[in-house]
């Protein structure tokens, strides 16, 4: 039964594979420009090195074979060389990308560790002030575009208190190698440098970007969860709890909560997909170095691989999560395995 | 390490929240907040300011300098020099007591030798040169000053010895080597890199002999060196030096009133005024030799009609400029060089705003109905120019008044440069800031023919009459005779026009006021050796 839905999946996400290389391929002939250029990276090669380039990429073939030659390539990591820093593609992202996850996965516990707890407060708190109050806040840090609550953020606690730094990872001063690229780790991997303060100062540099990032899964988990909650406190079997004699901490606990969680956690999950396209704007405004700022610079100085590359990176690893979220989902709640459709 | 880090948060939960600021102190560092990539690091292969103002000084040494006060010659790496009485040759006698960077990547085993002069010089000229050809063989500020043209061969008279023989004298070639793109190389280091065969590091992985020594760069993001140890000219006080890469000027100013940033280059205009209300922050104004002008493709139809770049120049209101640009900050342009070179002469019959005139101008040229352009503005905030989108806007609208439409175009920086290089725009709003007080500084790189080859003439102006101008005044050595050719230079540029001189820029830099010893030329790169904090 499971390994049936596995198949399915699993099939699934090889026709958005499928496509999703399709298109970024097709991209190559899209953009303006010389076509060698925008496949290798390489600008303005000689006569010579062109032959190799065009011999190595297969141009001289068929439109089929030159896909088969670019998806071989792009499974073997060369992802061409970018063309304003002349430096391959897929080892900036591989650099790059560890930076973004970082910080959505910060945003995202945040979330989570504010969102569900709110949510389930709001439900329980029905129709009376606790509710009215998270609701309202709710909508309203739903409604802020986190742009505009960045700046907000950086005048206030940044220019005005001086309280945070407002861009980067770390101080530019402590010198820590990147060991995984995520920044907490390697600090704790390389036991603490500078007496522990690099980490504080790492932490520091952490906090306003998360803040920003988690607004908006936030707000979706508040109202997810009370929706959710509320459902199932209509059930039969709550009220069958409930004259059963158990008081209300057991109720929510062990019965309400339990499955007003499921349509939750998968709805973590379909949060990554937002999460990343948010964090592109949060890390241009916080200066972090991200795959999503790298991108927004590669858009601005027209480099086609490097935005070929990195729409490529982020858009799989969309898929990747929402895959994984339902996959999560499944193993939690047997009955969604027969649904007779996938959707993504 | 369970309790280190339940230290490290109880820190920060405890809200101590200067321990960033003091720890920066701490670890002894400098942080400059820069505008741009480098485009390598390697002064000889480029002229672009936010370059050399990030490598040049810092990571290396020439073998003189001119002293920003007086102006005269002062030794570095060479003790003491000798002209021969024809002119044709000069010998340097070099210190012996100067070592090269001890970095990952390569450790000297001997001090700097008349070879490595040799080899420096060698890779800008000779072809045989094994490095000559690596990149793509452009030394830009060599070629478009011809010195190229000029040395006929650097000879190695004994290890610390060198004399460079020259085709004739002229009176500009102490002070082209003074500039920050004649630095000196290792030749052990490119001997090294040749025998494993990875010529293309060598201009990326620097060794030099100056105060810093590179330790790592990521793109967009910052550039990190350490201090020399063994720095022969005096100890460093900085452990380390980090150049942040901050393109927006707007964000440089946040950083440093957040204390982010120690330096700023070139802070706007605009934005002095935040600046000036803080104590903890100085900001320093210093005149400059600079000019910044609007430049027109000579070589492109219909730009290559006197008539019309006559028209273009006339129909701009350049004091309103002046006003919204530069708030005063700046002043008006009255001739190619700025007033404080000594071969300066403000010219009569500059361009003043008459669109009347212009449309007449335009109408004797033949182009009545008017046509459309593009008007590339330089994205990055210089001396000469602090804002070019909003100058390139102003110009914009006062050509749509004589019936022209212009098409603003902007570029990432070194794409910019790279593109007017290959001569693709119409007109640009560019600039040049000197790199040494020569007014020869002003023509040679800009104007030249050799310019125009080397991609650095952005009018793409190629005038054998001005070129003759030129050489005249860099044969003789007698000043008088020079003021005489560059008055007529000067004067040449103004009928002419291949560009319109708009203003002269004052140079601005604001500094954490605890950092000291940091000094403004009025020319070159900025030099960051001997800073300290307080």
């Amino acid at each position: 039964m499971l390994f049936e839905y596995l198949l399915r999946r699993l099939s699934l996400l090889l026709f958005m594979v499928f496509t999703l290389t399709v298109f970024t391929f097709s991209l190559n002939y899209m953009f303006p420009g010389e076509l060698l250029s925008n496949i290798t990276g390489q600008i303005n090669p000689t006569y010579e090195q062109s032959q190799e380039l065009i011999q190595q990429y297969q141009l001289d073939k068929g439109i089929f074979i030159q896909y088969l030659a670019f998806v071989e390539r792009i499974v073997q990591g060369d992802w061409g060389l970018s063309l304003s820093s002349g430096q391959p593609v897929f080892e900036q992202i591989v650099k790059l990308f560890p930076a973004t996850l970082e910080l959505c996965v910060y945003a995202l516990a945040m979330a989570v560790l504010f969102g569900i707890p709110g949510g389930i407060i709001a439900s329980v708190y029905h129709k009376r002030w606790p509710e009215k109050v998270i609701n309202s806040l709710s909508l309203l840090g739903f409604s802020v575009p986190i742009f505009w609550l960045a700046l907000l953020l950086i005048m206030v606690f940044c220019l005005g208190l001086g309280l945070f730094p407002m861009s980067g990872r770390i101080g530019l001063l402590y010198e820590v190698d990147p060991i995984s690229n995520f920044i907490l780790l390697d600090i704790i991997l390389q036991s603490f440098p500078y007496e522990g303060l690099a980490f504080v100062d790492a932490l520091h540099h952490l906090a306003l970007p998360t803040v920003v990032l988690a607004m908006y899964p936030t707000t979706v988990l508040i109202r997810f969860t009370r929706d959710s909650m509320l459902d199932v406190l209509e059930q039969n079997y709550i009220k069958t709890a409930r004259a059963k004699g158990l008081n209300r901490r057991q109720l929510i606990m062990h019965h309400a909560l339990r499955n007003a969680l499921l349509p939750v956690i998968k709805q973590i999950g379909l949060q990554f997909s937002t999460l990343i396209t948010l964090a592109m704007i949060t890390e241009v405004i916080f200066s972090w170095p991200g795959v999503g700022r790298w991108l927004i610079d590669s858009i601005y100085q027209r480099d086609y691989p490097a935005i070929q590359g990195g729409l490529l990176a982020v858009s799989m690893f969309v898929i990747l999560a929402n895959m994984l979220a339902e996959f999560s989902h499944t193993l939690f709640d047997p009955l969604s395995r027969n649904q007779a459709h996938g959707k993504v | 390490m369970r309790n280190l880090l339940l230290g490290a948060l109880c820190t920060y939960l405890l809200g101590c929240i200067d321990a960033s600021q003091q720890t920066i102190r701490k670890t002894q560092g400098l942080v400059y907040c820069a505008e741009a990539n480098p485009v390598s690091f390697n002064p000889q292969v480029t002229t672009t300011g936010s370059t050399i103002d990030i490598i040049a000084s810092q990571l290396y040494d020439t073998l003189l300098s001119i002293d920003p006060e007086t102006a005269e010659f002062k030794p570095e790496i060479a003790t003491h020099w000798q002209v021969s009485n024809s002119g044709k040759a000069v010998t340097f006698y070099l210190r012996q007591d100067i070592e090269f960077h001890h970095t990952s990547y390569f450790s000297p085993t001997r001090s700097l030798k008349a070879d490595d002069v040799v080899f420096s010089f060698n890779r800008l000229f000779d072809v045989y040169n094994p490095y000559h050809f690596v990149g793509d063989a452009s030394y830009p500020y060599f070629q478009s000053v011809g010195l190229d043209q000029l040395i006929r061969q650097v000879v190695k008279v004994d290890d610390y010895t060198v004399r460079f023989e020259l085709f004739n004298a002229e009176s500009s070639f102490l002070s082209n080597l003074a500039t920050d793109f004649a630095v000196i190389l290792s030749k052990e280091y490119a001997d090294h890199l040749a025998a494993i065969e990875q010529k293309d590091l060598f201009d990326m992985y620097p060794i030099g002999t100056g105060p810093y020594k590179y330790k790592n760069y990521l793109r967009d993001n910052l550039i990190r060196y350490h201090r020399n140890e063994n720095y022969w000219k005096h100890p460093v006080p900085m452990q380390q030096l980090v150049f942040d890469i901050t393109t927006n000027g707007t964000s440089r100013i946040a950083k440093m009133l957040t204390k982010e940033c120690d330096i700023t280059a070139h802070p706007s205009a605009t934005q002095l005024s935040v600046l000036n209300e803080r104590t903890d922050i100085r900001v320093d104004k210093a005149p400059n030799l600079n000019i910044g002008y609007w430049a027109f493709n000579t070589e492109k139809p219909p730009f290559d009609n006197l008539l019309v770049r006559k028209a273009l120049a006339h129909s701009v209101d350049f004091e309103k400029i002046m006003q919204a640009v530069f708030y005063g900050n700046g002043i008006i342009a009255r001739s190619h060089l700025p007033p404080s070179s000594w071969a300066y002469e403000a010219q009569k019959n500059m361009p003043a705003y008459n669109p009347d005139y212009a449309r007449q101008l335009l109408i004797e040229a033949g182009f009545e109905q008017g046509f459309s352009m593009t008007l590339w503005a330089m994205p990055v905030s210089r001396i000469y120019n602090p804002n070019a989108r909003k100058m390139a806007e102003l110009i914009q609208s006062d050509l749509k008044q004589i019936g022209i439409s212009a098409q603003i175009i902007e570029y990432e920086w070194n794409t910019f440069l790279e593109r007017i290089g290959q001569h693709e725009h119409d007109s640009v709003l560019l600039g040049w800031a000197a790199d040494t007080p020569d007014p020869d500084n002003f023509f040679s790189p800009l104007l030249s023919c050799t310019a125009t080859f080397s991609g650095k003439n952005p009018a793409n102006w190629c005038n054998p009459e001005f070129d003759l101008l030129l050489t005249q005044a860099l044969d003789t050595t007698d000043v008088e005779q020079r003021k005489v050719f560059y008055h007529q230079a000067q004067r040449m540029i103004i009928e002419q026009l291949p560009l319109v001189p708009i203003a002269h820029g004052m140079r601005f830099q604001a500094t954490s006021s605890d950092i000291k010893d940091i000094s403004l030329r009025p020319f070159g790169g900025i030099s960051l050796g001997k800073a300290r904090r307080d």
